[in-house]
């Protein structure tokens, strides 16, 4: 596939996109908005489509990132704890701060979700088993940990639903004025794709690193911090999109090959293109209402995960 | 004896074993050789119903191992693997205990005692009888492993690379003993091995494969030739009579 | 002490804490109080086997000791289906007050899923067992993703009583249901004693199974069925209780330090009892009842799994 096919889709669908919704805004009407579509437009459609854009490209590409770290096709924020934790952080800013602001909850955030990676990371080094099913498995019991240890201080303070919210990964929601956060997602691709060829080689090995001369303590690090402040701005801004970050960077690798400074652009595009296509459908098969992001990236995306799976087990890919 | 009649095996649309059929004649030890990928382990599987053949039948004593029920056969045949993790907390005498299961199910009487005692002792394995596994070096782990096949008191033992990882005085030691099984009790052993020089030594006849297919068999002393070797490996090969053995060297 | 007098110690005191557990203060309307208590003791005592026999065959079966049933994704179910309950028929409906219909409903699903799950993946010839669990896990997480849309879009009333039916809590157990369940975890227990024999040797590995003897195939898919059903007795008689079976088996295994799974299954059931009632105390004495059992055990047991996985170790 050609990145100018995968661009061009991606431009087709961000225009549905902005012209999809319950307020009448039709694709004739540009040039001749009336004050109220602009609004719209302004305040709500554009920033739902960047929001989109950004997350989807940014959770794919910070598997990508883990899966060259961990050199393993299945750890992703999904299947390391790091979702998890991050959803801890802002829980526990919540206990913490009675009224925790944006700020503090993308600090403690941040740093949860950089701890709990962090610990994965750890988990790897020690497991001796390093089979490509054993080790997500190991992470997703992980993960459910750090649920665990979420629900129990939820239950004590009553945040139980409140929690869910946060859980739920949903872009209507998203106006003017409380999604920025979203965009420090963006200088982090640029940093990713400034370090990609450093992590591919921290991903052959701490040995291997040294004897080229790279500092391997530090790309990892810098990997991890990569991937933590790009969930916690994502979940904060948006919630929880499982799986992204699973299976995009796998598609990418079945038509394009194994090489990370490639596949980074065409693994930012493919997920934008796969979370809009998501959200064009969420937003029409039970007009005028919405189904949530999360659920509809966790239904498609589990299906495609269990699709790759199988794939993997017929070809010893 | 065993009887391999038309096998082949595909893993993923890859050949593994093509079409292979040979018999194996009792009270012998058969070497399997060749180069990495060939199929002997494959082999040494399907005559062990570890994994199954796609094609072919294999009958061991005269029986189709399909048609034996899976109890029955671990009386009369055992196969000790390369890889021999076990992640139990278990004595050298627990695991050589276990090859009595086929006969007791778990519920030892005195007789099976016997025989495992009888096993510890043909391994010379009485001073660390008490010890755990994961005590051992790798050469007395792979002994205690024997003692339990041994103690499973089979007519037909299978063996996948038993001298992987040990160093020369272990590896004769447990060349030697499995001669012995052979010459005093009558066994009939099967092996994958990649020394060819301990193959040549120690057993009566030997099959050599490339490519899943049967490229020589015979007795050890006509398949260790330097033409037959030069064919198997495609490298050069120089053949002496060292002490009435044939000694291979393929040092360039 | 060897494990045999170590078993015994556990027995005696999971006895005690249970005999303890019903007699503890016991004062006021004992014809009321009495019986109450002793159908808690009852449920504790089936759960907590329930879960720890389920646990130890399949961490056997799986050749390592940090997965657990719940990976196979019944958990996700049951609170799905608890959901999806509330969400149909409303907190008052007879299906969710009539706690009969909704024990057998939700012991129906887990189980058929579970069947369904195996016959699919049995089909080919290399099963890998991590693959079924990888699939099942992945399946838990698409469950997952519909309950918590569905508690988003359940108004906060009802949700207060789907979320009741969440969290493990023997605190409201049905006597009728104890009852089924005894039933029902007997004759697992018969079926189970066809493969006993086999679970030594299945510790040893696939490759040394099958040499011994074991129908290794067979035995797998029938024992991975009893998990299955263990697994659904105990969820739908208290909740799910992730984190139990691998905190109970592990100390269990570290405890008695033995390969023989007769002692094996037998510690972790009285360990787990012991935990159980334990825990019970704590939350009724020390909590008085802010928070419920399952809470505290999973957090327990979640934080003794990232010990394990960070503690050098070489049974993975």
């Amino acid at each position: 596939m050609k990145i100018r096919y995968l661009f061009i889709t991606f431009i087709i669908l961000s225009i549905i996109s902005i012209f999809i919704g319950v307020s009448n805004v039709s694709i004739w009407d540009i040039f001749s908005l009336t004050e109220e579509q602009a609004e719209v437009l302004i305040i709500s459609r554009i920033p739902r489509l960047l929001s989109i854009v950004i997350a989807g490209a940014s959770m794919s590409i910070t598997g990508l990132i883990m899966q060259q770290l961990s050199k393993n096709k299945f750890v992703s924020p999904t299947t390391a704890g790091t979702l998890d934790s991050a959803r801890l952080g802002i829980l526990v800013s919540m206990m913490l701060f009675t009224s925790a602001g944006l700020f503090q909850k993308m600090i403690l955030s941040f740093a949860f979700a950089l701890l709990g990676t962090f610990v994965f990371m750890k988990i790897l080094e020690k497991v001796k088993f390093k089979d490509a099913i054993f080790i997500p498995l190991v992470g997703i019991m992980f993960g459910n940990i750090i649920s665990s240890v979420s629900t129990f201080f939820a239950y004590r303070y009553d945040l139980i639903q409140n929690m869910s919210s946060w859980m739920q990964g949903d872009f209507s929601m998203i106006m003017s004025g409380n999604y920025e956060l979203i965009f420090v997602s963006l200088p982090i691709l640029i940093v990713a794709y400034l370090f990609a060829n450093k992590f591919t080689i921290a991903g052959m090995g701490e040995d291997f690193s040294k004897n080229l001369g790279l500092n391997y303590r530090q790309v990892v690090n810098l990997g991890l911090a990569i991937v933590a402040l790009a969930t916690a701005s994502v979940v904060l801004s948006v919630g929880v999109i499982p799986f992204l970050g699973l299976i995009i960077p796998n598609i990418v690798t079945i038509y394009q090959g194994d090489h990370l400074k490639n596949n980074l652009p065409h693994t930012a595009l493919l997920g934008a293109v796969f979370v809009l296509v998501c959200d064009i459908l969420g937003r029409v098969i039970i007009y005028p209402y919405e189904i949530p992001i999360s659920l509809m990236v966790g239904v498609i995306g589990s299906g495609v995960f269990i699709y790759l799976l199988m794939r993997r087990r017929k070809y010893g890919l | 004896m065993v009887n391999i009649m038309n096998v082949s095996k595909k893993y993923n649309d890859k050949t593994v074993l093509d079409d292979i059929s040979v018999d194996i004649q009792k009270g012998t030890i058969t070497s399997f050789i060749g180069p990495n990928g060939a199929g002997k382990s494959t082999l040494i599987s399907l005559v062990s119903r570890l994994i199954a053949e796609d094609d072919g039948q294999i009958k061991v004593g005269g029986e189709n191992i399909k048609e034996v029920k899976s109890e029955e056969l671990a009386k009369k045949l055992s196969i000790l693997k390369q890889s021999n993790a076990i992640n139990m907390k278990l004595t050298v005498r627990e695991l050589v205990s276990f090859g009595r299961f086929p006969y007791s199910k778990g519920r030892l009487k005195s007789d099976d005692w016997a025989k495992v005692e009888e096993a510890i002792d043909y391994m010379e394995l009485r001073d660390m009888q008490h010890k755990y596994l994961d005590e051992l070096s790798g050469g007395q782990r792979q002994r205690a492993h024997i003692a339990m096949v041994i103690a499973q008191d089979t007519e037909y033992i299978l063996l996948d690379e038993p001298l992987n990882n040990l160093d020369m005085r272990h590896s004769v030691q447990i060349m030697k003993t499995l001669r012995k099984l052979v010459d005093e009790l009558g066994k009939t052993i099967l092996l994958v091995i990649h020394d060819i020089n301990f193959a040549s030594c120690y057993s009566d006849n030997i099959i050599a494969l490339k490519d899943g297919r049967i490229v020589k068999q015979g007795r050890a002393c006509d398949v260790i030739d330097e033409c037959v070797l030069k064919e198997i490996y495609d490298m050069e090969f120089n053949v002496q009579n060292i002490n009435d053995q044939r000694i291979c060297i393929y040092f360039d | 002490m060897g494990y045999k007098k170590k078993t015994i110690l556990l027995a005696v005191v999971a006895v005690f804490l249970a005999v303890l557990y019903i007699v503890y203060d016991l004062k006021g309307n004992i014809g009321y109080v009495l019986p109450r208590r002793i159908i808690k003791v009852v449920a504790i005592l089936i759960t907590g086997a329930a879960i720890a026999f389920s646990t130890t065959i399949f961490m056997t079966i799986t050749h390592n000791r940090i997965l657990t049933p719940s990976v196979m994704g019944l958990d996700s179910l049951y609170l799905l289906l608890q959901t999806v309950m509330v969400f149909i028929f409303g907190s008052g409906s007879f299906v969710l007050m009539n706690s009969n219909v909704n024990y057998l409903i939700s012991i129906g699903c887990m189980i058929l899923f579970a069947l369904v799950l195996f016959r699919f993946l049995f089909r080919g010839e290399n099963n890998s067992i991590y693959f079924l669990l990888l699939i099942g896990i992945i399946l838990g997480t698409f469950f997952s993703s519909i309950t918590s849309f569905m508690q988003v879009l359940i108004d906060p009333n009802e949700f207060m009583i789907a979320q009741d039916r969440m969290f493990a809590s023997i605190n409201n157990v049905n006597g009728d249901l104890v009852y089924v369940s005894i039933i029902l975890f007997v004759l697992i227990s018969l079926y189970f004693l066809r493969f006993y024999k086999y679970l030594d040797v299945i510790g040893l590995g696939k490759d040394q199974a099958i040499n011994l003897g074991v129908p290794y195939d067979y035995v797998v898919k029938h024992l991975l069925v009893i998990v299955a059903m263990l697994t659904s007795i105990a969820t739908a008689l208290v909740g799910p209780i992730t984190f139990l079976g691998l905190l109970v088996v592990n100390v269990s295994y570290e405890f008695l330090k033995t390969f023989r799974h007769s002692y094996l299954i037998l510690g972790s059931v009285c360990l787990s009892i012991i935990a159980l009632i334990g825990g019970q105390f704590i939350v009724e004495k020390i909590f008085t009842f802010q928070t419920t059992l399952s809470v505290i055990i999973n957090f327990v047991g979640g934080v003794y799994f990232i010990y394990l996985l960070l503690k050098e170790n070489k049974s993975w």
